[in-house]
């Protein structure tokens, strides 16, 4: 147990106080699916509001990521600084929102260790409500980091074709798939059995999904086999359609397909993640 | 008002319950008559956690049949939900939450509407002694604290029935007595307690009856003082003045008694396990004949006392093994121990 005992004065339970409590009043109506949903997301902003250094990784590490690659990268690969980032800025943000995902998983396992788990699993209401809570805590995270690199790219002279109408259904849309995208590591964080192994399997994953898309360069100079990978990465339909939104040029087509894919993330990996969640 | 306080609150038949290669509940048969304190006393292992996962709906049975208020745990789990709740091993609270935001985070997820929540938790947190400390980060507060918010946020709803897995262990002696009062306070208003533990005198001290699981079965079962019975006769406590008199106390106590003489920490102090096979009149008189013995031998005997035997002596006779060490920790040491 913590040493850290602040107990207060001597308290002896007394049976009419406690009696008092326990005095089996009406019990309220079980709450709506939305409503136990929007509690949990409450419980993530109240987490937040205790533990804010957990913000770094939708703050500090978003700007860490976009001066790097700009700055890295830009003169090799379109000769200034500036160009780049006109190409790389809806991309990067991808990057940074995606990695950021992984923390649902992280924070679904730590929940379980902890025990708190136990208690949500042993009450009656919407199954999944805890899980969508995480879900939308999250959102608010990803909103802040592509939010966060939106600024430092504007600072650092990005300037959409698409104005603000444009950048912010990109975010939107990125916003909108993180959500969907989050259910596998939902997934993860009920299967695997410590936070480290939910950070390695991460990591594994988002690596490669990444950094094999179009978010850096062109998949024309890639070899033909890594291009045959990058065209069906979900990552490169994904910038994409960010893409196209915040330059003004919709693409349709793109948008459409990272709208099915979100849809099919949450079908297959919701399901999978409830089924965990019920047989644990 | 659904029906509380007659039939039984918990039912299982053949239960089983299997890890890998564990077969961690083997074949568990409990019957939990409502309104009561059942306790489930066993050492480390012995699957009472498991157990009560099984029944408040966390975990699935891979066999046999389990049933809450009569309904079946995995067909309708939901129903059972609505009827208990749980305070785990480890504080099932939010650490990184305030004691406050903990209740009214559990009182919403019962339907409460926000205010309503608040003011639930502010009667709970006072209720348990913990307004001074509502809003500070359960991190901060000691175990004891911890865990009356824990079961705070059991009684929220009020259950008919509460898993109480482990209530005191890691607990200091005075948070223990405060658990202690509480169980007795919540099950005297009509809720059915299954407390797990591992401690022998807890059990003896709440329970109206006893389950002793070793290996995921059950390996007795009954009211503390019928367990207490089936095992021997009991233990007769012997208290000197002079130390220096203790061989001889030995040597009369062995021989009167035709039993081992225990040797107590307290250089004054004796004590010896009556075989006497379960007839506790013949013990009563062996101890008398005993206690004669050494008046006759000229020692002076400060205090005599014939007890039950503790359950530890129980286990001790039941499994043909002492319950693990771990188990006895913050237990008033026995005579075998101290012998040790």
């Amino acid at each position: 147990m913590s040493t850290t005992t602040t107990e207060t004065g001597s308290y002896i339970p007394a049976a009419e106080t406690l009696g008092a409590v326990l005095a089996p009043g009406s019990r309220p109506r079980r709450p709506s699916a939305w409503s136990a949903s929007i509690t949990f997301g409450w419980r993530a902003m109240l987490k937040i509001k205790h533990v804010p250094e957990q913000l770094f990784d939708v703050t500090a590490f978003p700007i860490i990521m976009t001066l790097m690659f700009t700055y890295l990268f830009g003169g090799a690969i379109a000769g200034s600084t500036g160009e780049y980032l006109q190409f790389l800025l809806p991309g990067i943000m991808v990057t940074s929102v995606v990695m950021i995902t992984m923390y649902t998983g992280v924070a679904v396992n730590t929940d379980i260790e902890k025990g708190v788990f136990d208690r949500f699993r042993s009450l009656p209401m919407w199954r999944p409500a805890p899980m969508v809570g995480y879900l939308l805590g999250d959102v608010f995270r990803y909103a802040t980091a592509s939010t966060v690199i939106l600024v430092v790219g504007l600072i650092m002279g990005f300037r959409p074709g698409g104005g603000a109408v444009g950048v912010l259904a990109g975010m939107g849309l990125l916003v909108v798939f993180s959500f969907a995208f989050s259910w596998v590591w939902t997934m993860f964080g009920l299967m695997l059995r410590s936070e480290k192994s939910v950070m390695g399997v991460s990591m594994l994953v988002l690596f490669p999904l990444t950094f094999l898309s179009n978010v850096f360069v062109d998949p024309e100079t890639m070899p033909g086999w890594l291009q045959a990978f990058v065209s069906i990465n979900p990552i490169t339909h994904l910038v994409s359609a960010v893409r196209s939104l915040m330059a003004g040029a919709t693409d349709a087509g793109e948008i459409a397909w990272v709208l099915i894919a979100g849809a099919v993330l949450i079908v297959v990996f919701g399901a999978l993640t409830m089924r965990l969640y019920n047989r644990r | 008002m659904r029906e509380r306080g007659t039939g039984l609150a918990i039912e299982t038949s053949g239960l089983v319950k299997v890890f890998g290669k564990n077969r961690a509940v083997d074949g568990l048969d409990l019957a939990v008559p409502a309104g009561t304190v059942y306790g489930v006393l066993g050492p480390n292992g012995a699957g009472k956690t498991t157990a009560v996962r099984v029944l408040a709906t966390l975990l699935r049975p891979d066999g046999g049949e389990a049933r809450v208020f009569g309904h079946d745990v995995l067909r309708e789990a939901d129903a059972v939900r609505s009827r208990v709740s749980l305070t785990g091993q480890y504080a099932s609270v939010d650490e990184d939450m305030t004691g406050m935001e903990n209740l009214v985070l559990i009182g919403r997820l019962l339907g409460h509407k926000k205010p309503g929540a608040r003011d639930r938790a502010r009667q709970l947190l006072e209720a348990f002694g913990l307004t001074d400390a509502a809003d500070r980060q359960v991190k901060n507060y000691s175990g004891g604290m911890r865990r009356r918010l824990d079961i705070a946020a059991s009684i929220l709803n009020t259950p008919d029935l509460l898993f109480l897995d482990e209530p005191t262990t890691g607990l200091d002696p005075r948070s223990r007595n405060q658990v202690w009062d509480i169980i007795r306070i919540v099950v005297a208003h009509g809720t059915t307690v299954l407390l797990t533990t591992q401690y022998l005198d807890e059990a003896d001290r709440l329970a109206g009856r006893i389950a002793v699981v070793d290996h995921g079965k059950v390996i007795a079962e009954g009211t503390p003082g019928e367990l207490k019975s089936s095992v021997g006769a009991g233990t007769v406590h012997v208290r000197l003045r002079d130390p220096g008199q203790r061989p001889d106390a030995e040597r009369v106590l062995a021989k009167e008694l035709d039993a081992q003489v225990y040797l107590e920490a307290d250089p004054v102090a004796l004590t010896v396990r009556v075989a006497g096979e379960g007839v506790e009149r013949e013990a009563a008189e062996q101890a008398a004949r005993a206690l004669s013995e050494l008046a006759a031998s000229g020692i002076v005997v400060d205090d005599f006392s014939l007890g039950q035997p503790s359950l530890d002596e129980v286990f001790l006779a039941l499994t043909g093994a002492p319950p693990r060490e771990d188990g006895l920790a913050d237990h008033p040491a026995t005579s075998e121990e101290t012998a040790a």
